[in-house]
């Protein structure tokens, strides 16, 4: 297993883009997005060609959210098997952190003018904030529980999950029923998270105006540089010898077990890991959207996240990121100019990739005649093994 | 006018006469007794209620309740009395018998039909007793109801007189047992102790406020009476619960039925290709709006276009099941996530199609008249048809299934793909065919699923997403491979959820149960009953 003995011992950042062009570009692309967007939208005059409106800076955040939410997914289901159906629970609770800490912000500046308790509360006429509103005040507490609520919660159900060895469709199965519960708890009124109606109406984020181009920049440069590091921490993980135990329990758990890994403390790691990533990119999602309700538990939108990995393509990670941005403008694309064609594209597109692009579009780039890496990353072997492995 | 009274009285009574021979002479008794009713003195009205009450004739009621309303007059000019009714500054006036409306006319034209106390105590009892004779068995039944709450002693002979001319025997029951509580509350004691002890195991609340109220010392006296009430009232809310929980088990049942209709197809294709199909909720989608379109065709013949959607709905539904193990699972083989994903864009494309076609709105499909009402087998438990239907229906179906892959040979050699698809193709089974059939089976049933559940709710495009995630629950908890996995995992589910919603609320208990599936998951990873020995490592 000793695979760092035949890499040079050179930086780590450069020796895992050495010999990957899709990543390569990739980081490149982010990096010329985040210099260019922000400097078209605030530094081009508002009447010149090259004016980027502020609508546009936001929309493109949110892609951006969803690429790192993507990668998330990528990084368990592509290199692990991990197949989950619920990653969009671990999205929307890092949001309703966020979402939380942008709520006390707002203070008595909400319409019904309470000092302390958010407007839901006071229309539901309670009289003290409950007690797990307490500390969201404070905005390195609401960033830790960003990354620590999700985490939690992942670390928890991979433990329980794991542990039992339940894998394939059957994992699938109920991490969907723990997001579907979850959508069933939070729309109730009385959980505390503001029902159906979820969190809105935010002001600003540490005393910056939210509205203001300027927070809009700095929120999509810091998207971007999210982004970047987590695309470089999962790089960093497959590439290390963590991820060749991880691509082994992708291709064969069993086999992973009788030589005797601990699979399930793996499988744990990375799925706790993935899902504070996810946490992650629902803050920064709320943030700029500047709304957080229960439909985003929703089991589609899980399914939809899986959507876009397969599509990029698995096991590449920047296939997933790209799978993310194109399925997404796509979807504002069709849903502004045929809203009852878009689910008809988006269906054709589970079964036209399942069948005819079992690599995704990052396995279509491998045929252009780009510089080809000199040593292949392994390739997206799909998997039989995972899901035929014990139980299914 | 002491004279015209008596005239009428006179009449009266040679009505009263004549009435048991001549019913035009009653109505014209009837008549008479009602204008009686404007008499001078209180004496008299008092008279006239009691010759109403002696007629027996329904058609008087609404006369005596307006007059304890206070809303019997006389018209001054033509000396009728009328039932008037105040709108605005005017009275609305109608015929005191026959209720036809008489125009309407100024205060100063009227004059009020007066009672005191002790007549409207009168025209209570000539009230309830003779609405105890009324045409209708409803408000036979709800007099007798109201003589229980609030009956007195004087009413025994009236009602003992109804108990007699009863034919009806659910309304005979309600008036003994309205006789026993009016009985319980004076008389001698043996008969008021009879009496507590017939109405042992009355779920009736009324009864039960009775017993209460006597097993109190502050309202009675008497220490027999009190303990025997005291035990009563607790045999009797022993059996209350008693059927309560039998009420709750049965719509546990009913609901398990609904998510065993929903999952036994999903189970069925589990079972057999190790797929999960996410456009199953679709299927069950598209038998329902199978039932809708023939139920346009047909919309006089309900019962015939329910008889004719089942097997259409399966057929559809297998149809296009088939269509998709054909065109798109059978390209996925060996690859359950993929198909897993691809199934789910299908459901996607059909819900979208249902809209575009038919509309994104809810389409209701009629139900027969004799699945809507209750079989009430007591206040605290009773069956309503539908669900009945639907459980009688689930049975049904999953002894036709049970017989398909026990005795035929398509069952057998399902049953030989599912145990060890290798072996059964070496022994000459063409596996994928079974593959085919079986996913044109399973989602055929769905279909069949969606007949029966269009019967309960609306149908529309996320008909199928509302059972998707349940039908995952019952496969997963139930186990696959096997069919009584599926009915004992829906029925537990159902019950569960049934026994949780009370202390719960619906949404909490749900939430509950979707908890409690995945901590099962972690101690049967394959369902309560999973296929053991060899079959089960791949």
């Amino acid at each position: 297993m000793s695979v760092a003995s035949n890499v040079p011992r050179t930086s780590l950042f450069f020796r895992l883009l050495a010999n990957d062009t899709g990543s390569r570009i990739f980081l490149g692309a982010i990096i010329a997005l985040m210099i260019l967007v922000p400097a078209l939208n605030l530094l081009a005059s508002p009447d010149s060609w090259f004016h980027l409106p502020s609508f546009a800076v936001g929309l493109f955040g949110k892609y951006l959210c969803f690429a790192l939410l993507a990668l998330s997914v990528d990084l368990i289901w592509g290199f692990c098997g991990i197949l989950s159906l619920g990653h969009g629970a671990f999205f929307a609770i890092g949001g309703y952190a966020m979402g939380m800490y942008l709520m006390r912000t707002i203070g008595p500046r909400g319409v019904y003018g309470h000092p302390v308790l958010p407007d839901f509360m006071v229309f539901l006429n309670w009289q003290e904030l409950p007690w797990f509103w307490h500390g969201f005040d404070m905005f390195w507490f609401a960033m830790v529980m960003v990354v620590l609520a999700p985490g939690l919660l992942g670390f928890v159900f991979g433990w329980f999950a794991f542990r039992s060895r339940v894998s394939g469709v059957y994992f699938a199965i109920i991490s969907q029923a723990m997001t579907y519960a979850l959508m069933l708890a939070l729309f109730r009124n009385d959980m505390g998270f503001g029902g159906n109606n979820g969190l809105t109406d935010f002001k600003d984020v540490l005393g910056y105006s939210l509205r203001s181009d300027n927070t809009r920049a700095v929120l999509f440069v810091l998207s971007c540089l999210a982004l970047v590091g987590g695309f470089v921490m999962c790089r960093t993980i497959v590439a290390s010898k963590l991820g060749r135990v991880l691509m082994a329990i992708r291709d064969s758990e069993a086999r992973v077990r009788f030589i005797g890994y601990r699979t399930d403390i793996y499988k744990v790691f990375v799925f706790t890991l993935s899902s504070m990533l996810a946490g992650v990119a629902g803050a920064l999602y709320v943030t700029q959207v500047g709304i957080i309700n229960p439909s985003e538990f929703s089991p589609l939108k899980s399914i939809e996240i899986v959507v876009w990995v397969a599509l990029g393509g698995r096991g590449t990670l920047y296939g997933a990121v790209l799978g993310a941005i194109s399925v997404n403008a796509l979807k504002s694309y069709f849903t502004a100019l045929a809203p009852e064609m878009w689910l008809f594209l988006l269906g054709g597109l589970f079964v036209i990739v399942t069948i005819a692009l079992p690599k995704g579009l990052a396995g279509l780039g491998i045929k252009l005649p780009w510089p080809r890496p000199s040593r292949p990353w392994p390739a997206t072997s799909f998997l039989r093994g995972s899901a035929r492995d014990d139980h299914s | 006018m002491r004279l015209r009274f008596r005239l009428s009285m006179l009449v009266v009574l040679f009505a009263v006469a004549l009435s048991v021979w001549v019913p035009q002479a009653q109505a014209s008794a009837l008549e008479g007794a009602v204008t009686a009713l404007d008499a001078r003195s209180f004496a008299a009205k008092s008279k006239a209620v009691d010759a109403l009450e002696a007629l027996g004739e329904p058609d008087a009621l609404p006369a005596l309740r307006a007059m304890l309303e206070g809303m019997l007059f006389r018209e001054k000019a033509s000396k009728r009395v009328v039932i008037a009714e105040k709108i605005g500054g005017e009275y609305k006036i109608s015929d005191a018998l026959s209720g036809a409306e008489l125009g309407q006319v100024k205060k100063a034209k009227l004059k009020k039909v007066s009672v005191n106390n002790r007549l409207r105590g009168r025209l209570q009892l000539a009230i309830g007793s003779l609405a105890l004779n009324a045409r209708d068995a409803e408000t036979r039944t709800k007099s007798a109801r109201s003589l229980t709450k609030q009956g007195n002693i004087s009413m025994l002979p009236a009602l003992d007189k109804a108990i007699a001319a009863e034919t009806e025997p659910s309304v005979e029951s309600t008036m003994r047992i309205a006789r026993h509580a009016i009985q319980t509350k004076a008389g001698n004691q043996a008969d008021r102790l009879a009496a507590i002890t017939a109405l042992d195991g009355v779920l009736d609340q009324d009864v039960m406020f009775i017993l209460g109220t006597l097993s109190q010392k502050a309202n009675e006296a008497d220490p027999v009476v009190r303990a025997l009430a005291a035990a009563t009232l607790a045999s009797t809310e022993s059996s209350g619960r008693f059927y309560g929980a039998a009420e709750t088990l049965f719509f546990g049942i009913s609901l398990g039925s609904v998510l065993l209709l929903a999952a036994v197809g999903l189970a069925i294709t589990f079972g057999v290709m190790g797929v999960i199909n996410m456009a199953h909720g679709e299927m069950i989608m598209l038998g329902a709006y199978t039932t809708y379109v023939i139920q346009q065709w047909l919309p006089n013949a309900i019962e015939v276009s329910l008889a004719i959607a089942i097997p259409a709905a399966f057929l559809v539904s297998g149809a296009v099941g088939m269509a998709i193990e054909r065109g798109v699972i059978r390209l996925l083989y060996g690859r359950p996530l993929e198909t897993l994903l691809a199934t789910f864009g299908i459901s996607l494309i059909l819900q979208q199609a249902v809209r575009v076609i038919f509309s994104p709105l809810n389409r209701s499909v009629i139900t027969p008249d004799w699945m809507s009402g209750a079989l009430e087998v007591n206040a605290a438990l009773s069956f309503t048809y539908n669900r009945l239907t639907i459980v009688i229906f689930t049975i049904v179906l999953l002894a036709g299934i049970a017989a398909l892959l026990r005795y035929t040979a398509f069952g057998l050699q399902m049953r030989a793909v599912t145990q060890n698809r290798q072996m059964a193709s070496v022994m000459g089974i063409r596996t994928n065919w079974i593959d085919a059939l079986t996913f044109g089976f399973g989602s055929g049933i769905a279909g069949i699923a969606g007949v029966a559940l269009s019967q309960l709710t609306n149908v529309g495009p996320n008909l199928g997403q509302q059972y998707i995630v349940d039908s995952f629950m019952v496969v997963v908890f139930g186990g696959v491979g096997n069919i009584w996995g599926t009915v004992l995992g829906a029925m537990t589910l159902g019950v569960a959820n049934k026994l949780l919603e009370p202390w719960a609320g619906a949404v909490l208990g749900k939430i509950f149960i979707l908890i409690f599936i995945i901590l099962f998951i972690q101690k049967r990873p394959s369902g309560m009953f999973a296929i053991k020995g060899r079959a089960a490592e791949n």
